[in-house]
């Protein structure tokens, strides 16, 4: 494949054959790249395709092993952030860097303070730079708000301010913003995105979310396994172009079989008039209900904060105070803890894979058979080979690449951390399974699998509900899809019902339905 | 025999304690010719016995992400509980009769208290979410002046008992079988069950879960709260019975005693390698650590050196070891991503 990338007076940065070589691999091979000017510069690559690396040179934070990079025609090399910020280069990171327990003016001017003498702040400039800035974001804040208290899309924009309050911004690289942002959220970041480059600033945008590339992307670039693969404008070519060069072949999300007549299955598990009361007054969750039938993959669709992982902790006996009723194979239940909820034949796979899901001082085995120890234990003993036993055919089942399942857990891929996730969870041989965001932070091969695993455990009688946020992937997967909006429920759709409008149309409903509380 | 410098590196440094252990003793057995001798070593183990009792508790505790500072404290409330039973009995003001418990009564209701003051550090972090250094403090305050409000502040000194009133043989924990000290045996004896409960069970799984996430081993169905509370009954039920021996060692309850051993017992699981962080720590590790600053004190007192310089000296090997941790602890993570790059495909 010739791709041909040069320099030339568009491009604001050209990378020319950048390599990076870490002991045992390398992990970038002669890559170029072009950050055109005033342009929104996408990168694009599953997990460990070299995205990052690539940033992170660009950026002064990794150098390059080989290869060069050039600012017009001079050639620059940056040996850390600060001279890469010299050169106009700024970087907001996936995870913000910023200090919750101080104000929006000491966080944006944290290490570029304007001294008053030889050791005062000069906190008057701080104040009144601040206050400039957001309202050229838009964002009018009063500086003294503490970050911590901000939401989430607020404290992104402080990141964006961070790198604005110096005039020589020329690339601006961004590491998956959008991650944890509401929808509206988003459509916010992009206006200012468009505003940067009016103003000629470049924009380097990473992201998984392919209907976001298309929407605000000018050029993309895909990378896969350290190399580059292919560059284009973004208005010659379409989702499934990307999702092509990406996974290498002409991959796509398993889909279900749509011809089976749900009528006629049994319903395993009924919840009624299921109601969550919000701190301060109002409802979390309003009257939801729904049905789930045996086989059945049943998605759950919202904005963030519209109550799908609500939906789950009620189910799961995390929240106590939820009314209503779940009825599980016809018998109403008392749902009281985790625990005897595992024991009834719910398993969930939370959302935050690091943070809720795995135990990351203990190896693979003990990750996967951790919810379901005491099905192996004999008086307080484990009976090991059991164990074992069980270990090695979920790993199997489920297609975990593993050397050893007595290596640490962090040595796997995302992916396949996943995957042990969810075998945790197929491992208490669930009736129902709840997946949040199962997809979330894994490459497009790992979701794929992830999906066949899903549609395997369908086939063979057990019941999902699943939470996504992402219209193609949840299409694809559900049989049977529920809107939640503002806790309420707004729409059920199946089959053919189910088109992006009518989902993205029901997650907005309930905000506009009634006033708000 | 290693497949390269990493993996000879890495063994070393997983038995770096050990390796210390027998380095200490080599430089002893140097100094002083009556070191490696039978009469010594087996003082030691009378004195390891004590703290490394309490180190096994503070070990599960650690585990778990806990702290447990109650643990001095206990040992101090045990010893005059049972003191107190045994010389002066319990009496029933309204029955107006003092009742006087045999001795294998006695330690069952030393136990008990003991595992009361455990339940309560259990409870007060677990149901009122307080941290766990916060509530052992609080405990380790109360149960000190429960202690010295059960003498006011005296010393119990006849715990031999009265054949008259069925009371004798409290001296059995502080004597030795076959020249054996009957607390070093008891070491044993803990030791060995408190690995296996923590190797081999359920409940030992679960102490490591919830010290590694326990957000990720409550949504797994482990029960965080029962198997923490249960922890702490146990760090707790190890120091009475520390208590009981020492007490019987002297031959006398003090109400100070105990005083900053809890300090040691941490001192000796991190010796240990069990991670302050939680969800990593051995028993064996910690038996090792403790026979380290067990060697370290009785092997100065031999040569001479100050306890002020003991003191020193003690500081800087717990440092020490906590540095060389750390830098194992990177060696691991850095192995570890390896691997996910090799394995990538």
């Amino acid at each position: 494949m010739a791709v041909n990338i040069t320099n030339g007076p568009d491009v604001c940065l050209h990378a020319e054959k950048i390599s990076k070589i870490y002991p045992g691999t390398k992990a970038l091979d002669e890559v170029s790249f072009n950050v055109y000017k005033g342009k929104v510069n996408v990168l694009i690559g599953e997990n460990g395709a070299g995205k990052s690396t690539l940033m992170k040179i660009i950026a002064g934070i990794e150098q390059e092993s080989e290869g060069e990079l050039f600012m017009g025609e001079e050639k620059v090399h940056f040996d850390d952030v600060t001279e890469a910020r010299e050169h106009g280069i700024g970087i907001i990171h996936q995870e913000l860097n910023l200090f919750p327990n101080l104000a929006v003016y000491q966080n944006i001017f944290m290490a570029k303070e304007r001294k008053k003498g030889t050791v005062g702040l000069d906190n008057e400039y701080h104040i009144k730079e601040t206050k400039r800035i957001m309202e050229k974001l838009q964002h009018p804040l009063d500086p003294h708000t503490i970050v911590g208290d901000l939401r989430v899309g607020q404290q992104q924009m402080i990141e964006i301010a961070r790198n604005l309050i110096q005039d020589d911004l020329k690339i601006l690289i961004m590491d998956e913003p959008t991650s944890s942002l509401s929808e509206q959220e988003v459509q916010v970041l992009f206006k200012i995105m468009r505003e940067l480059t009016a103003e000629g600033i470049s924009i380097v945008y990473i992201s998984h979310r392919l209907e976001e590339i298309m929407q605000i992307g000018d050029y993309v670039t895909v990378l896969r396994d350290g190399k580059l693969v292919d560059s284009a404008a973004v208005e010659d070519i379409d989702i499934s172009w990307i999702v092509q060069k990406m996974v290498g072949k002409g991959k796509s999300y398993p889909k279900r079989a749509g011809n089976i007549d749900w009528s006629a299955r049994e319903t395993v598990l009924e919840v009624k008039d299921l109601s969550l009361p919000k701190k301060g007054g109002g409802w979390l969750l309003d009257k939801v209900s729904f049905q789930l039938k045996k086989g059945e993959i049943l998605g759950i669709y919202g904005l963030m904060g519209a109550g799908r992982t609500e939906i789950f902790e009620c189910i799961m006996g995390l929240r106590p105070e939820h009314t209503g009723e779940v009825i599980l194979n016809g018998e109403t239940l008392n749902i009281k803890s985790i625990t005897e909820q595992i024991d009834r034949g719910f398993a969930l796979i939370p959302e935050d894979r690091q943070r809720e899901g795995l135990v990351q001082t203990m190896d693979i085995g003990k990750n996967l058979s951790l919810s379901s120890l005491k099905n192996y234990a004999k008086g307080i003993f484990l009976k090991s080979k059991e164990e074992e036993a069980n270990i090695d055919e979920i790993i199997d089942e489920i297609h975990i690449k593993v050397a050893d399942k007595r290596l640490p857990i962090l040595s796997l891929s995302g992916g396949n951390q996943q995957k042990v996730v969810i075998g945790k969870g197929i491992m208490t041989n669930p009736k129902i399974l709840l997946l949040d965001e199962p997809s979330r932070g894994i490459d497009i091969g790992a979701k794929t699998d992830v999906f066949e695993i899903m549609n395997h455990f369908a086939d063979a009688g057990l019941s999902l509900l699943v939470v996504s946020s992402e219209l193609e992937e949840i299409k694809s997967i559900a049989d049977r899809i529920i809107v939640l909006s503002n806790g309420i429920k707004t729409a059920e759709l199946a089959g053919d019902e189910i088109t992006e409008d009518r989902l993205v149309m029901a997650s907005y409903e309930g905000h506009n339905s009634g006033k708000k509380n | 025999m290693f497949k390269d410098k990493t993996s000879l590196m890495m063994t070393l440094l997983k038995g770096r304690t050990l390796i210390v252990l027998v380095l200490l003793l080599i430089f002893f057995s140097v100094a002083n010719d009556n070191f490696l001798s039978t009469n010594t070593l087996l003082l030691l183990a009378k004195h390891v016995a004590l703290y490394g009792i309490l180190a096994i508790g503070m070990t599960y505790v650690i585990i778990t992400g806990g702290i447990d500072l109650s643990v001095g404290a206990v040992v101090g409330l045990a010893g005059m509980i049972a003191g107190g039973m045994i010389q002066n009995g319990v009496t029933l003001q309204f029955a107006g009769v003092t009742l006087y418990f045999s001795v294998p009564m006695v330690v069952i209701l030393t136990i008990i208290v003991g595992a009361f003051i455990g339940w309560l550090n259990g409870i007060i972090i677990t149901k009122f979410g307080v941290a766990p250094f916060i509530a052992t403090l609080g405990t380790m305050y109360m149960a000190r002046g429960w202690a010295m409000l059960h003498s006011n502040g005296a010393t119990y000194s006849s715990l031999a008992g009265n054949e008259a009133l069925g009371n004798t043989g409290f001296s059995f924990f502080g004597s030795r079988i076959a020249e054996i000290p009957v607390g070093a045996l008891i070491l044993v004896v803990i030791a060995i069950i408190a690995h296996i409960l923590l190797k081999k069970t359920v409940f030992g799984w679960h102490i490591f879960a919830i010290g590694g996430n326990e957000k990720a081993a409550k949504l797994s169905g482990v029960k965080v709260d029962k198997v923490k509370i249960l922890v702490y009954i146990f760090s707790a039920v190890c120091a009475a019975i520390v208590g009981l021996i020492t007490a019987s060692q002297l031959e006398a309850a003090h109400p100070a005693t105990g005083e900053t051993w809890e300090m040691n017992a941490i001192a000796a699981a991190v010796l240990g390698g069990t991670s302050m962080a939680g969800g990593i720590g051995t028993i064996g590790g910690t038996i090792v650590g403790a026979f380290v600053i067990g060697v370290i004190s009785d092997g100065m007192v031999m040569c001479g050196v100050s306890e002020f310089w003991q003191m020193i000296i003690k500081g800087l090997v717990i440092i020490l070891a906590v540095i060389i941790d750390q830098f194992q602890r990177n060696m691991e993570a850095k192995m570890a991503l390896q691997a996910r790059n090799e394995s990538k495909d």
